[in-house]
C-alpha cells in the first residue's frame, strides 16, 4: 500500500523515523504550498533529494553550495555536455579540482539540507513512491536518518519559537529611533543587508519576504535576529487596511463615528462603573 | 438601545472570568468545562468559547464584557470576538512567568486585528510569588505608553480601576485623533 497523508496528520519526523527503521527504499514526494520535494532513499537511509524542477546536476549543486563560481559553473556545464553526473564527477576528481570525499560531502550537505527544509513545511501532502527511482546517472549518497531529525526536531522548534515572537508576517519594521547597540560593532548578513535596505513602515514584511524569494522561516529568523540588535521594531503597515470582518456575528452596535458622540458615549460608561 | 462591548484577553488561568465576574450585574454566561489536559490542570475549569457579562450603563446603552478563551487552540475565536470592540484588557497571572510569551503573542495578535485601545492588568498581585509589575513590564516589551495595573481580579474596586483606566485611554485616544483630524 502506498504510504500517503497529509503533515499536519503525520509529520515529517514520524515519517523519517517509519522509512529508516522500516528500511525503506524509494521515493518520498513532498507537496507544500508552492511548491514540491522529492527524497530518494534507499534501505533506510537518505540517498538523494530535490526541491521542485531545480537544477540538481552536481555542477549545479557544487554552484549552489559555493564550491564553485558562476563562470565556473557556465564553463564547467558547457564543456560536460553529454557527461553523466558521475562522469562528471570523475572528470573534476581526474583534474584534481574536488577529491571523491569533497564530492560526496558537498552531495550529502546539500541533500540533507533540502530535507531539513520539508521540516519547516507544516502543511503540505505526501506519498512515498517505491517504483520511483531517481535517474541511474546521479550520484547517491548514504546518510542515517537519526541526525536528520534530530536537527529537524531542532529547527521545529525554532520556527515555532520564531512565529510565537512574530506572530505576523503582514506587519511592517521601521528603524527604532535610538539603536540600543553600538551600530559600528554590528555585523549583518548579506540576507540582513538585503531586508534592512527594505525597512519602512509601508512595506510589510510578507512583501519583503517575497521580493527577496525568502521563506517564512528565513524572514522571521533575519527579523527576529535585526530585532535582538535593536536596529529595527515590528509596527503597523501605514497606508494599509486592517482586516475587514464580517459585520453582525455579535448583536454589537458600531462604535459612533462622531467624536462627540463618542466621547459622550464613554464618559456615560465612566459614570456608571464609579458607582458600581 | 445601543450596545457596545470591551473584550478582556489572555492567557489561561490569567483570571478572566474572575475579573468579568467581579463587575457584572448578570451572572457571567460562562462556557467553562472540566479540564481534560493533564498539562493545564492547574485549574478544574476553563473557559472554552467565551464569557459574558453585562453593565446596564443607562436606558439606552448596554456594556458587554467577553472574556476570551485562554488557550491557544481556541484562538479562531478571538478575531471573532474583538469585532467592534471599544477597547481590550490584556489580563496576565502575575505568578506564571512561563505565561508571558503567550500573553505578548495575544496582545500583539488583538492589535493586529483592532487598532483600539487597551491596557494590561497584572493580575495576582496578592500573592506572594506575583512578579513586579515593572519585570512583567519588561519580559512583555511593553511600549512606556501603554498603561500596566496592578490588579486582583476577584476585586471589585480592582478591577472596576482596570476598566475605568481602559476608558480614559479610549477617551485620550479619541482627543489625540481630534487634534490630528
Amino acid at each position: 500500500m502506498t504510504l500517503k497523508g497529509n503533515l499536519n496528520d503525520f509529520s515529517l519526523s514520524q515519517l523519517l523515523n517509519l522509512i529508516s527503521l522500516a528500511n525503506k527504499t524509494g521515493t518520498l514526494v513532498v507537496e507544500g504550498q508552492s511548491e514540491a520535494a522529492r527524497v530518494f532513499f534507499r534501505e533506510g537511509k537518505l540517498a538523494y533529494a530535490q526541491f521542485g524542477q531545480e537544477d540538481n546536476s552536481l555542477v549545479g549543486i557544487l554552484h549552489k553550495t559555493n564550491r564553485i563560481s558562476a563562470a565556473q559553473y557556465r564553463g564547467i556545464k558547457e564543456k560536460s555536455e553529454g557527461l553523466s553526473d558521475k562522469e562528471l564527477g570523475l572528470m573534476l576528481i581526474n583534474a584534481n579540482y574536488f577529491s571523491q570525499q569533497d564530492i560526496f560531502s558537498c552531495l550529502q550537505g546539500y541533500f540533507t539540507e533540502v530535507v531539513n527544509k520539508l521540516f519547516t513545511w507544516m502543511e503540505g501532502f505526501f506519498h512515498f513512491e517505491t517504483n520511483l527511482t531517481p535517474p541511474n546517472d546521479m550520484i547517491m549518497v548514504k546518510v542515517s536518518l537519526e541526525n536528520i531529525i534530530l536537527e529537524g526536531s531542532r529547527r521545529i522548534k525554532e520556527t515555532e519559537y520564531l512565529k510565537d515572537e512574530i506572530p505576523s508576517l503582514e506587519m511592517a519594521l521601521k528603524f527604532v529611533d535610538r539603536p540600543g547597540s553600538n551600530l559600528r560593532n554590528i555585523n549583518l548578513s548579506k540576507q540582513e543587508w538585503k531586508v534592512i535596505s527594505v525597512v519602512n513602515p509601508k512595506n510589510t514584511m510578507r512583501q519583503i519576504a517575497d521580493a527577496h524569494h525568502l521563506s517564512d522561516l528565513e524572514i522571521r529568523r533575519i527579523v527576529f535576529s535585526l530585532l535582538q540588535a535593536g536596529l529595527i521594531e515590528i509596527v503597523r503597515p501605514i497606508g494599509r487596511h486592517l482586516p475587514v470582518h464580517s459585520p453582525g456575528s455579535l448583536p454589537i452596535d458600531q462604535v459612533p463615528v462622531n467624536k462627540e458622540e463618542r466621547k459622550s458615549l464613554i464618559h456615560r460608561i465612566i459614570s456608571r462603573i464609579r458607582s458600581l | 438601545m445601543q450596545t457596545v462591548k470591551m473584550v478582556v484577553t489572555g492567557p489561561f488561568n490569567a483570571g478572566k472570568t474572575e475579573f468579568i465576574r467581579s463587575v457584572s450585574e448578570i451572572d457571567v454566561v460562562s462556557t467553562e468545562r472540566r479540564i481534560s489536559s493533564e498539562a493545564e490542570k492547574i485549574k478544574n475549569t476553563t473557559t472554552v468559547a467565551m464569557d459574558f457579562g453585562r453593565i446596564t450603563v443607562d436606558k439606552q446603552l448596554v456594556l458587554y464584557l467577553f472574556g476570551t478563551p485562554g488557550q491557544k487552540r481556541f484562538d479562531f475565536m478571538w478575531e471573532i470576538l474583538s469585532e467592534g470592540m471599544l477597547g481590550f484588557v490584556v489580563m496576565v497571572d502575575s505568578t506564571r512567568p512561563e505565561s508571558f510569551r503567550e500573553a505578548r503573542h495575544i496582545l500583539e495578535t488583538f492589535r493586529a486585528y483592532a487598532p483600539t485601545p487597551y491596557i494590561v492588568a497584572a493580575n495576582k498581585q496578592d500573592r506572594e510569588e506575583a512578579w513586579e509589575i515593572n519585570d512583567i513590564r519588561i519580559a512583555l516589551r511593553l511600549d512606556p505608553n501603554i498603561k500596566m495595573l496592578n490588579c486582583i481580579a476577584t476585586q471589585k474596586e480592582s478591577v472596576k480601576s482596570i476598566l475605568l483606566e481602559l476608558l480614559y485611554t479610549i477617551l485620550m485616544e479619541i482627543e489625540r485623533q481630534k487634534t490630528y483630524s
